[in-house]
């Protein structure tokens, strides 16, 4: 079985790939936009954060500012899509390389260590009520429902649903007076946003910042989108981002299992395939469960 | 009042599938003129549509909606302007979301939209009311995805969201050519009371001369991007099909040799 300390690992890291798969839902369920920035945006977050946080910047403020950075990436990737007319996958896939050299500047080096630094973790230590593996997961499970309360009203907001319009149908939008262009870009840079959010909590709780932190965060977040429609049938706003929550929850703790669990042998390196499997359930099982179903309901009638 | 001058657009501009689809196209509509359009394939019916919702730009010649020239305009900057209703059913609405939201995105057409709630409770009365003069019970199901509806439920729908704001002009694309003959005439006639009911400028393409004749104030032909006739008021009283296709011939000295503008 899994340790505490590994469950609440798990719960840690589940809440941030939640920010991610927000912002995953916004790009890839919104908007129709297959966006891979998320893997150079995810490091950026991270890169801005230690960065300012090493500079002596208060670490809320230094987040702040990796939002901004994953917004500008994102709304990079939408540019070169929207005003350029640069196939979307291949604008999110362009600016995601230019990015791997960009965070290596920002950095200064490959990576960057925090552990002596203030981060917005340190003050929540003195809390005497919690202890210390408990801290960052409820400091990230109070930064995911702000996230989630907020997304969940700008999706039901005027703006909010002019975007959804947009990437459900782009002519209809337009013939209603929304400029797809401009939502397009918007949206795929709070998408971004929330993924630079999602690497500055990440750098600051695991007290580092590297440059290939970024790598496969877009197939964790989709698992995760994935799994948690599974899960949730998305038939709402808010049932799509709770969904997006628990399936990144939900991901990490199988995950943990899985490297816990000594009969079946596996250990770290083993990560990338557990992923790949999980995905591949994911998007395969609910097909089967409708299958089943069918089956079982042909076979009454 | 709506006014196109001398409009030429050619696609495909020097390749081998070169096609000049409007070729100095001229029409003022009047303000409460439901103008019928027909034409035969490739006349420019659509691309005349599209040119005047912004979907397309025009090479050259001058478009005027209300006293502002909208020629370089995209579709977004004239859609407090220009409404409109699509040919495909599943084309105005989105089906993803549910009925009160296409409906609240519409009643926001062509304004600035804000971060206040999408659906405000001030407009249900307004959903409701209008909802139920289609008679199809859509009123009591506001919260069901659009998804749900029929073909022509859904083109109801989107009328209705056409006519919610107002409009200098109501553009409708052969918007009963894709639904069953009973919906098609069903679409129609809510097309027509809605059009008197708001006294709307609209102008409608549409495939059949009969249906052309039957509804409207006035009737233009579209022939190789060109208008060849325009009839109106008296004139226009007791035409049948024959007369039209009579017309026709005698301006253009050629033989209609499109069966559905027979047959339709």
């Amino acid at each position: 079985m899994l340790s505490e300390i590994a469950f609440y690992g798990a719960l840690e890291t589940g809440l941030i790939y939640g920010l991610v798969a927000f912002g995953i839902y916004i790009s890839f369920r919104v908007l129709d936009f297959p966006d891979l920035t998320v893997d150079g945006s995810f490091p950026l977050g991270a890169a801005v954060a230690a960065v300012l946080i090493i500079a002596g910047w208060n670490p809320w403020l230094a987040t702040g500012m990796a939002v901004l950075a994953g917004m500008a990436a994102g709304a990079v990737t939408a540019i070169l899509n929207v005003k350029l007319n640069i196939l979307n996958l291949l604008a999110s896939i362009l600016t995601m390389i230019a990015l791997y050299s960009v965070n290596l500047r920002v950095m200064g080096r490959p990576n960057l260590a925090l552990l002596t630094e203030d981060t917005v973790l340190t003050p929540w230590y003195d809390l005497e009520f919690l202890e210390y593996h408990q801290v960052s997961v409820v400091l990230f499970a109070i930064v995911a429902l702000v996230s989630l309360i907020l997304l969940w009203r700008f999706m039901k907001s005027e703006t909010g649903l002019a975007m959804r319009a947009t990437g459900a149908n782009a002519r209809m939008a337009r013939a209603q007076g929304i400029a797809t262009g401009g939502m397009i870009i918007f949206g795929v840079a709070l998408s971004n946003g929330l993924v630079g959010l999602a690497g500055a909590l990440f750098a600051q709780s695991q007290g580092a910042a590297d440059v290939t932190m970024g790598v496969g965060v877009i197939v964790i977040g989709l698992a995760s989108l994935i799994g948690g429609e599974a899960v949730i049938t998305p038939s709402s706003v808010m049932r799509a981002l709770v969904a997006c929550v628990i399936g990144a929850i939900i991901y990490r703790l199988a995950i943990a299992f899985a490297l816990n669990a000594d009969v079946l042998g596996l250990q770290a390196q083993d990560l990338n395939l557990i992923t790949a499997v999980l995905v591949t359930l994911a998007i395969v099982l609910p097909g089967v469960r409708t299958n089943l179903t069918n089956r079982f309901s042909r076979k009454k009638a | 009042m709506i006014s196109a001058t001398d409009l030429r657009l050619t696609f495909g501009k020097g390749t081998p599938l070169e096609n000049p689809a409007l070729r100095g196209m001229s029409l003022t509509v009047n303000q409460g003129e439901f103008v019928t359009v027909i034409g035969s394939n490739g006349a420019g019916k659509s691309t005349f549509l599209n040119a005047l919702s912004g979907e397309v730009m025009v090479d050259s010649g001058k478009i005027v909606v209300d006293n502002l020239d909208v020629t370089r305009l995209p579709t977004h900057k004239r859609a407090s302007r220009v409404a409109r209703v699509f040919q495909d059913p599943l084309a105005g609405t989105c089906e993803g979301l549910s009925i009160e939201e296409n409906l609240a995105l519409a009643i926001k057409r062509g304004q600035r939209r804000g971060l206040t709630s999408a659906v405000k409770k001030q407009y249900f009365e307004q959903f409701r009311n209008s909802l139920s003069s289609l008679k199809l019970g859509l009123e009591d199901r506001l919260g069901d995805k659009m998804g749900l509806l029929s073909g022509g439920q859904r083109q109801a729908v989107s009328l209705l969201m056409a006519s919610l704001t107002p409009s200098a002009i109501l553009l409708l694309d052969e918007h009963t050519a894709a639904l069953d003959p009973k919906t098609a005439a069903f679409v129609l006639e809510l097309t027509t009371k809605i059009i008197e009911e708001q006294k709307l400028t609209a102008l409608m393409v549409t495939h059949s001369m009969k249906q052309a004749l039957e509804v409207g104030t006035r009737t233009v032909m579209l022939h190789q991007g060109q208008v060849v006739f325009d009839i109106g008021g008296q004139e226009r009283e007791g035409l049948e099909v024959k007369d039209l296709l009579e017309l026709f011939e005698k301006q253009r000295g050629l033989s209609v040799d499109d069966d559905s503008l027979l047959l339709g």
